[in-house]
């Protein structure tokens, strides 16, 4: 007896409702650039500079008292957020103090973290400091840079290789999926104000990967069914080839969220933002490939003769530009 | 028609075998580590078989604890340093044309610059021609030669500047002098396996691990490194003992045991040394000599004629590096420093003479610390959360595919073992999203033999007979495999590329996963599949 997630013999039709779909992502997304543009990302120091602090203690966080502590050093902008995790023990309270960056120094001065720690250590006795970082402003503005850079790079190069491996209106749906993929994430993590930093932008790109290689498979199917049933309608192909791999797609989400959801509540809290975004990516770079990346190939159309080698390659290029 | 050649058998197990056993060490780690302590201290290394390979998976920062500090070199400081030690020249030759040119004054230039007031302007042709006759030859970035310094004119005033090529040649001595230092003074603490970078043109990235704060690392960076030659009065062995008045007590950097006690007040200082260079004395041994300014000439000039046969010390950064006995006095500016060192000691001191204290000053752009609890604590959780993780991804395997998921479960090991062994291999370093990167591939790698099992299935609808739906099982899913896994493979390389510190170990567990999982999914469970079918020769199959 084998356990099915999907059965044996599907034949749902997803393009029955697609403007629902693509209506309902189409709104997500629009949702994602507003909150991203209003309520902006909580960037940790590795974008906008500044010093955290992890403090640990045997006592619980009064996060009232931390501040009252801070509050004479004049530092400018100090946020204090209590941590919990499963994993700590019975008497472990953390939290994390985020500083702002300091005007006119790159680095923090190092004689601010010993009276931050000192002040600390007066409300808090025995509270210790696993974990300083300090990012100055001239690192973290090139990190964003570069960070943006390695994400328009990734979905350039993705871009040109599904064209080269497939078609173009293949490219362009592979691509749409990933925007949207991206978009969404960015926008979750807006709305929540998760910590965005810079293993979030790994995770992006770990998105990247993930959605195409669902993308990609579904794509892999279409193409082999466009040259098997060359009369069927490319709604009927595009539905016959999700079906088919559909068992694959949802058995592969499965065994990816085991591991992220085995991470997600016991890898600690210094990875969690960056497993939750890889979750979310797995969730929506699914759910994209199915029904945005398909349903954009069904817009665009697609070439139907398959079968003649690449006489018709220069064509290609020519749709581009028209 | 369901067949693996017998060499192609034998080529899959051995890589596998291979792989696993570069993999083991790590499962032994502190036991291993050990051993390459006690190997690298030249000592007897016991604990583990020497057959076997000892690399390990370096642990990041973020796992194992301690200090790490981004710098930035003020490049700028030294082009001003140089030019302006110009100036005796450069008013020497003006002098000699005065003349022509009437009266010269040095003014205040910019950043970099050396600016003349000439009393007359007419005759600024001549003034720079002279001016450029103490131009040396530099190689350029084309490889040609060019002059070292740039001579131009505003009005009344001449300025000198760098050129372009001797600013990167000098950029590159400087930074090459900062590393020294750096490196230098942070084995002083005697951490173990500091990473010490140059990054991009002038910054410097130093990582240590187990130490406390990036503050510790700072202080011990930031000492200005101070030479002086000292007058030794004796020697002891006891660290506590009184030296006397005016005089100190500084331990031998040679012998940890052994003290000088030297008189407090330094005859010269490495202010007035103006060079040092790599050399041998007349009996062929390496040596390191060295020119001293003309005050500092005059000085030590002085102190030798008086003290012939008597030790002086030589003292970096409070530890005495050399204590020679005068041989004869030394009036000439420059002199010779023997001692018991090899070409690559003498080397290194010479530079560290040349260099004294950081030739600009340092800038920290970045600096983290991770506690080695926190490290611990990364671990374990990553570990556990591995475990489980996998533990889920391989009974639902199981569940969903019998038979055939158990060969995907052997695999999906044999995957894991193989990750660590290449990691180890090429002496990758593991972060924590490095090992979230892990995790992701256990989730992941069985994708290719999802793909492969579920065109089983489909191809056991039409096909005719299990042997040949497996054939085409494998025929038929390869192209979305191979496509799959190099647009996944692209994002990770490109990752890698323009990622920093622990995303780049994200980038490599995840690269290094997915050549390891499109390989077992493809050749290891196939052989195990082949292997069964042979056996077992079933009529009927259910995947």
């Amino acid at each position: 007896m084998r356990l099915r997630l999907v059965r044996k013999h599907t034949t749902v039709d997803f393009f029955k409702s697609w403007k629902i779909w693509i209506g309902i992502s189409a709104v997500l997304v629009v949702l994602s650039i507003v909150s991203t543009l209003t309520m902006g990302l909580n960037f940790g120091i590795d974008f906008k500079g500044g010093t955290t602090i992890r403090a640990e203690s045997s006592t619980a966080v009064d996060i009232a008292d931390y501040r009252a502590a801070l509050e004479p050093l004049g530092l400018g902008d100090i946020s204090i957020a209590e941590v919990f995790d499963p994993s700590f023990r019975d008497d472990q309270y953390v939290a994390q103090i985020r500083i702002q960056a300091q005007e006119g120094q790159e680095s923090i001065a190092s004689d601010i973290v010993l009276r931050v720690e000192a002040a600390l250590q007066g409300v808090a006795p025995g509270i210790s400091f696993p974990s300083v970082e300090s990012v100055g402003p001239k690192v973290s503005g090139e990190l964003i840079q570069s960070a943006a850079l390695a994400v328009v790079i990734a979905i350039t190069v993705v871009l040109i290789y599904i064209w080269l491996r497939f078609e173009w209106q293949f490219a362009i749906g592979a691509v749409g999926a990933l925007v949207h993929d991206i978009i969404l994430t960015i926008g979750v993590f807006s709305a929540l104000q998760i910590k965005f930093d810079l293993a979030i932008i790994a995770a992006l790109l770990t998105i990247v990967g993930y959605s195409l290689n669902d993308t990609v498979v579904v794509f892999d199917r279409v193409r082999e069914n466009l040259r098997r049933y060359k009369k069927k309608d490319l709604t009927e192909v595009l539905n016959l080839s999700i079906n088919e791999t559909l068992s694959r797609t949802v058995m592969t989400s499965v065994t990816t969220l085991l591991a992220l959801v085995s991470l997600f509540i016991l890898g600690g809290d210094v990875i969690r933002g960056f497993v939750f975004a890889m979750i979310w990516g797995v969730l929506v770079g699914t759910y994209s490939s199915v029904f945005v990346a398909s349903s954009t190939l069904l817009r665009l159309g697609v070439k139907r003769d398959w079968s003649k080698p690449s006489n018709t390659d220069g064509n290609q290029f020519a749709n581009i530009d028209a | 028609m369901l067949q693996i050649e017998g060499w192609k058998r034998v080529l899959i197990w051995a890589t596998c075998v291979i792989g696993l056993i570069f993999a083991l060490p790590n499962g032994f780690y502190s036991k291993v580590e050990t051993y390459n302590d006690s190997k690298v201290a030249g000592l007897d290394a016991m604990g583990w078989p020497s057959f076997l390979p000892s690399g390990l998976v370096n642990l990041g920062l973020d796992l194992r604890g301690g200090a790490h500090l981004l710098g930035e070199i003020k490049l700028a400081e030294v082009y001003t340093t140089r030019i302006e030690a110009f100036w005796p020249e450069v008013r020497n030759v003006l002098r000699e044309e005065r003349a022509t040119i009437g009266a010269i004054r040095q003014q205040d230039g910019g950043e970099g610059e050396l600016r003349v007031r000439i009393g007359n302007p007419d005759a600024m042709d001549s003034a720079m021609e002279a001016v450029r006759s103490l131009a040396r030859p530099v190689t350029s970035l084309t490889g040609g030669l060019t002059d070292d310094i740039v001579v131009s004119a505003i009005g009344d005033q001449l300025i000198v500047m760098l050129s372009e090529a001797e600013k990167l040649a000098t950029d590159d001595r400087t930074m090459a002098q900062s590393l020294e230092i750096i490196r230098r003074r942070v084995d002083e603490a005697g951490t173990r396996e500091p990473t010490i970078q140059r990054q991009g043109i002038d910054r410097i990235l130093i990582q240590v691990p187990g130490l406390g704060s990036a503050q510790e690392l700072k202080d011990l960076i930031g000492t200005p490194a101070l030479l002086t030659f000292q007058t030794v009065v004796g020697q002891t062995g006891n660290p506590n003992g009184s030296a006397g008045i005016g005089n100190e007590l500084v331990q031998s950097a040679e012998n940890q045991s052994l003290y000088y006690i030297l008189e407090r007040n330094p005859v010269v200082t490495g202010e007035e040394l103006t060079d040092a260079q790599p050399a041998f004395d007349q009996n062929g041994r390496p040596a390191v000599n060295f020119r001293f300014s003309t005050t500092g000439a005059r000085k030590f000039g002085q102190y030798t004629t008086d003290h012939i046969g008597e030790p002086f010390a030589i003292v970096l950064d409070n530890q005495v590096i050399s204590a020679p006995v005068i041989q004869s006095a030394i009036t000439g500016g420059s002199g010779i420093i023997t001692g018991n060192f090899d070409v690559v000691e003498s080397t290194r001191l010479s530079t560290l003479l040349r260099a004294g204290s950081l030739p600009a000053s340092l800038e920290f752009l970045e600096e983290r610390t991770v506690g080695p609890e926190l490290g611990q604590d990364s671990i374990d959780a990553g570990k556990i959360a591995c475990i489980i993780g996998f533990a889920a991804v391989l009974i639902f395997m199981a569940m969903s595919y019998g038979t055939f998921g158990i060969f995907a479960n052997i695999a999906l090991i044999i995957n894991i073992g193989l990750i660590f062994g290449l990691l180890s291999m090429i002496g990758a370093t593991l972060t924590l999203p490095g090992i979230a990167g892990i995790v992701l591939t256990i989730g992941m790698a069985v994708d290719a033999n999802v793909l492969i099992f579920e065109r089983i299935r489909e191809e056991l609808k039409t096909a005719k007979g299990p042997a040949r739906a497996i054939e085409l099982g494998y025929e038929k899913a390869l192209s979305a495999i191979i496509d799959a896994n190099i647009t996944t493979f692209l994002t990770a390389s490109i990752l890698f590329v323009m990622g920093a510190g622990p995303v780049k170990g994200f980038a490599i567990t995840l690269g290094l996963g997915i050549i390891t999982s499109v390989f077992t999914a493809i050749f290891v469970t196939r052989i195990m599949v082949v292997i069964w079918f042979e056996w077992r020769k079933p009529k009927t199959l259910e995947v």
